[in-house]
C-alpha cells in the first residue's frame, strides 16, 4: 500500500470527521490506515448509502456515514398536491411497511381536521399496521441474517413475508405501493373471508418463525457475531433520540403505541419487549419478540372487529356514495369540490407519530386553510438512527459493520425522503 | 510403453474424476441449496428441448430430464457464459499475474488427486493395475503441500485486483489457510503415527482390519478427535461454509476475486468445488475406510471387486460433499478474530494433545 494513489479517495461530501490524510499508527513499525469506501453500491448497503471507513487492519478507526443518495424531496412534493394525494408519496418512505406510513399521514391530517376515523377503520388500520410491522421485521432480520452468511434464514423469512403480503394484497389490491389510507378512514373494507385467510397465513408464518428462530437465536456463531457489538446504553440511546427496536433494545420502555395510543391501540393487549444490554443481539431479540406480539394484536383485532363505516361520513372529507353524487345537487357539488380542491383543514399545525417498523414515524404538517399542505415534515426513524452509526462503529471490526447496519435497518426511502 | 499407456489412462481418468466431482458439487450446491431453502432452483435450460431429427429423438427424454434437474444449466450454460463474458483486467494490474492467479488456485487441487488411491489394486491380463496416478513416498504430505500452494493463487489474485476489498480478502484467505493448515497437518501426523505409513493406499488397507475382532478399524474409530479437527480445518481450508470470510459477500463484495470476470472467475469457483471434492475424498479415505465395506470381504485383485470398491468410495465421497454443502447453507459466518481464535486457541491445542495421546498409546499398546 505504499503507492499513495490508492489512498486518494474523495471523502468531501459530508466528510468533516474523516481525514483523507493517512495516520501513522505505531512508531516502531511504519503502518498507515486504509480508507475503504463502502457504498453507495455495495452488497451490504441495501438502500443507497455510503460509509467511508478508516481501517487499521480490520479495525474501524473512523467512520463517516453519508446519507442522502435517495433524496427525492418528499416534503416539498407534499406541498404541491392535496392531502389525499400525498398517500402515494408516503408509500415510498418505508416501502416495506407502506400502510403504516399511510396511516401516519392520515392521522396527522385528521388531527388537523379535528376528526377521528370510525371504529372499524381504526381496527382495520391496527390490523394492517401490525401485519406490516411483522413484514418489516422479517425483512430486517432476514437481510441481516443473509449478510452474516445465513442465506437460508433470509429465504425462510422472505417466504413468511410473502404470506403476509398476500394478506395486504387481499385488502389493498397492491403489494408494495398500496396507497390504502384515506383521510378519515381507509379505502376498502376487508374481504369477507379475510379472517380465515389470515389465520391460515399466520399459521404458516409462525412455522417459519420457529424455523428461523432455531437457525439463529441459539446459534453460537450467530450469537458471537451479534453479542456485545455496537452497544448503546439507555442514556446514549435517548441522547441520540433513537426510537423503536433500537431504543427498546437498550432497555428503554418507549413505544408510541403505549405512550401515546392512536387508532384505539389502548384497547389491545400486548407487551413491549425490552433488551437489557443494548447490543445488536438485544435489538435482534426485540424485533423477533415484537413479531409475535404483532401477530397477537392482529388476532385480537380480527376477533373484536366492530361493524360500521370504514370512512367518516362527511362529504367534505370523504367521497360520498355514488348514488348520492348522481342523484342530488349537493352531492354532486361536494364531490366536485373534494376532487378539485381536496380536503381543507383549518389553519393550524399538527404533529402525530405512529410506531413504524423502525421507530417513531412522525408527521408534522402546517395548514394554511387551503387544500394543500403549507409545509410538511417527516420524522423518519432511519435517518435519526443513522446518526448513531458512527458512535456504534468506532473501534469495532469491519465485519461488525454488517450486523450493526442490518439492525439499524436503514430504509433508503425513509431515511433520505 | 504399456506402462506409459496405463499411466496416461489413469491420469485422464483421475483428472476427469476430479473435474466431474467438482461439477457434481457445483450442481449439488445449486440444486441442494434450492432444496434447503424451499426454492425450485435451476430447471429451465434444456427442459423443453425439441428436435425433428430422427437420430436425436431417443436422446431427447434424457436431455430433458437433465435440463429439468438443472444439470444443463449448471454445467453447460454457466461455463459457456463464462467463456463468452468479457475478460476484464483492472487498470494497473499485471496481466500475467492476473491470469496466473486462477490457474494456481485450481492446478494444485487437481494435482493433489494424483496421490489419492481410488480403488483397490486389480489384475487385468496379467498386469496388476494400481489405481493411483503417483504412488510417491511423500503420499499424504503432498496433499498438504498442494493445499499450501493454492494459497498463492488466492494471494496473487487479491494483490493483482488492485482493489482494497480484494486485498483484504486475500489477506484473510492467506492467514486463514495457513492457520488451519497447522491443525490439519498435526492430524495427518497423528494418522501417520497410527498407521505407520505416509502412503494413503497402505492407510486404507490398514483400515480393512477389525479392532478386537468386531469393530472396523476405520480412521474415525482410531482418531475420533482427529476427524472432528480435520473436518473443521478442512472446511476452513476450502474457504466455504461458515469459514467463507475471504469472500464474505456482504463485507468484501466478493473478496479476493472481486476484480475477476468470465472464465477466470469461474476457475476460482472450480478450484473451490474441486477442493470440496478433494476434501471429501480425503475424509473418506483416511477416516471412513476408503473402499472398505465393514464385515464384507471382497476378493482381492479382481476387476469387479475393484469396481465395487470404487463405487463404495464414491458413495462416501458424495456423502461428504453433501455434508459440506448442507453445513454451508445452514450456518452464518464467523468474524475474522473468532476464526483465528478457533484455529489457534482451540483446534491447534486439541490436535497437539491428540497427537501426544496417540503417540503414547502407540508406544504403550
Amino acid at each position: 500500500m505504499s503507492d499513495g494513489k490508492l489512498l486518494e479517495i474523495d471523502v468531501g461530501v459530508g466528510g468533516l470527521t474523516t481525514s483523507a490524510r493517512p495516520r501513522a499508527l505505531g512508531d516502531d513499525l511504519h503502518s498507515e490506515t486504509m480508507i475503504v469506501s463502502m457504498g453507495p453500491t455495495h452488497p451490504a448497503t441495501h438502500g443507497t448509502i455510503r460509509i467511508v471507513t478508516e481501517l487499521s487492519g480490520e479495525k474501524i478507526v473512523d467512520a463517516d456515514v453519508d446519507v442522502g443518495y435517495l433524496h427525492r424531496g418528499f416534503e416539498k412534493m407534499c406541498e404541491t398536491v392535496d392531502y389525499n394525494q400525498v398517500m402515494p408519496y408516503t408509500d415510498r418512505l418505508n416501502y416495506v411497511s407502506p400502510v403504516i406510513n399511510n396511516f401516519g399521514w392520515c392521522l396527522t391530517v385528521e388531527k388537523l381536521l379535528g376528526i377521528e376515523a370510525p371504529k372499524r377503520a381504526q381496527y382495520i388500520r391496527v390490523l394492517l399496521s401490525e401485519i406490516s410491522r411483522v413484514s418489516d421485521h422479517l425483512t430486517c432480520l432476514g437481510a441481516s441474517a443473509m449478510e452474516l452468511g445465513a442465506f437460508t434464514v433470509m429465504l425462510y423469512m422472505m417466504e413468511a413475508r410473502e404470506f403476509l403480503w398476500d394478506l395486504i394484497e387481499e385488502v389493498t389490491g397492491a403489494r408494495l405501493t398500496v396507497s390504502y389510507g384515506r383521510v378519515g378512514g381507509v379505502k376498502d373494507d376487508l374481504t369477507p373471508d379475510f379472517a380465515e385467510k389470515m389465520a391460515e397465513a399466520f399459521k404458516k408464518v409462525r412455522a417459519h418463525l420457529v424455523n428461523s428462530d432455531r437457525l439463529m437465536t441459539r446459534n453460537r456463531i450467530f450469537i458471537d457475531r451479534m453479542c456485545d457489538i455496537a452497544v448503546l446504553t439507555a442514556e446514549e440511546a435517548i441522547s441520540y433520540s433513537l426510537t423503536g427496536p433500537m431504543l427498546r433494545g437498550s432497555g428503554v420502555n418507549y413505544d408510541v403505541r403505549k405512550a401515546f395510543p392512536y387508532s384505539s391501540y389502548e384497547e389491545f393487549e400486548f407487551e413491549v419487549p425490552l433488551g437489557s444490554k443494548g447490543d445488536n443481539y438485544d435489538r435482534f431479540l426485540v424485533r423477533f419478540a415484537e413479531m409475535e406480539q404483532s401477530l397477537r394484536i392482529c388476532e385480537q383485532a380480527i376477533t373484536r372487529l366492530p361493524q360500521g363505516p370504514i370512512i367518516v361520513e362527511d362529504p367534505h372529507i370523504a367521497l360520498a356514495p355514488k348514488d348520492e353524487v348522481y342523484n342530488s345537487i349537493d352531492g354532486m357539488i361536494n364531490h366536485f369540490e373534494l376532487v378539485m380542491y381536496g380536503v381543507k383543514p383549518p389553519k393550524g399545525e399538527a404533529y402525530q407519530a405512529v410506531e413504524g417498523g423502525n421507530g417513531e414515524l412522525g408527521y408534522y404538517v402546517v395548514s394554511d386553510g387551503t387544500g394543500k399542505p403549507y409545509r410538511a415534515h417527516v420524522r423518519a426513524p432511519s435517518f435519526i438512527h443513522m446518526g448513531s452509526m458512527r458512535k456504534m462503529l468506532l473501534g469495532a471490526n469491519i465485519s461488525d459493520l454488517i450486523p450493526t447496519f442490518g439492525m439499524v435497518n436503514m430504509i433508503g426511502g425513509e431515511c433520505d425522503r | 510403453m504399456l506402462e506409459l499407456g496405463i499411466l496416461l489412462i489413469k491420469v485422464i481418468f483421475v483428472l476427469n474424476l476430479a473435474l466431474g466431482l467438482a461439477s457434481f458439487c457445483t450442481w449439488l450446491e445449486r440444486k441442494g441449496s434450492a432444496l434447503i431453502q424451499d426454492r425450485v432452483g435451476a430447471n429451465r435450460a434444456g427442459a423443453f428441448v425439441e428436435s425433428d431429427r430422427w437420430y436425436l429423438k431417443p436422446a431427447l427424454p434424457f436431455v430433458r430430464a437433465l435440463g429439468w434437474l438443472g444439470v444443463i444449466n449448471t454445467l453447460l450454460c454457466d461455463s459457456l457464459k463464462g467463456l463468452w463474458k468479457e475478460d476484464f483486467v483492472p487498470e494497473g494490474a499485471s496481466k500475467f499475474l492476473h491470469a496466473l492467479a486462477p490457474v494456481i488456485a485450481v492446478l494444485p487441487i487437481m494435482l493433489a488427486f494424483a496421490v489419492l488411491p481410488l480403488a483397490p489394486d486389480f489384475t487385468v491380463a496379467g498386469h496388476t493395475v494400481h489405481p493411483q496416478v503417483a504412488p510417491i513416498d511423500a503420499g499424504i504430505l503432498f496433499v498438504l503441500a498442494m493445499g499450501s500452494v493454492a494459497v498463492y493463487g488466492v494471494a496473487i489474485a487479491g494483490w493483482t485486483g488492485n482493489n482494497k476489498f480484494s486485498l483484504l480478502g486475500a489477506l484473510r484467505a492467506a492467514a486463514q489457510m495457513i492457520s488451519y493448515e497447522l491443525p490439519m497437518g498435526l492430524v495427518f501426523v497423528a494418522l501417520i503415527v497410527v498407521y505407520g505409513t505416509l502412503d494413503v493406499y497402505t492407510m486404507v488397507e490398514e483400515q480393512q482390519k477389525l479392532l478386537w475382532g468386531f469393530i472396523p478399524a476405520w480412521g474415525i474409530v482410531m482418531q475420533p478427535v482427529g476427524f472432528v479437527v480435520l473436518l473443521l480445518a478442512g472446511m476452513a481450508e476450502t474457504k466455504r461454509g461458515p469459514f467463507d470470510l475471504p469472500e464474505a459477500e456482504s463485507e468484501l463484495v466478493a473478496g479476493y476475486f472481486t476484480e475477476y470476470s468470465g472464465m477466470k472467475f469461474l476457475l476460482f469457483w472450480l478450484g473451490e468445488f474441486a477442493e470440496i471434492a478433494l476434501f471429501a475424498v480425503l475424509l473418506a479415505l483416511l477416516f471412513f475406510g476408503g473402499w472398505d465395506i465393514p464385515f464384507v470381504e471382497l476378493p482381492k485383485g479382481v476387476w469387479w471387486a475393484s469396481l465395487i470398491g470404487h463405487a463404495v468410495l464414491m458413495a462416501k465421497v458424495v456423502f461428504f460433499c453433501v455434508l459440506q454443502i448442507v453445513i454451508r447453507w445452514t450456518l452464518p459466518r464467523f468474524r475474522y478474530d473468532q476464526l483465528m481464535n478457533l484455529g489457534w486457541k482451540l483446534l491447534l491445542p486439541i490436535s497437539l494433545v491428540n497427537l501426544a495421546i496417540t503417540a503414547i498409546l502407540k508406544v504403550v499398546l
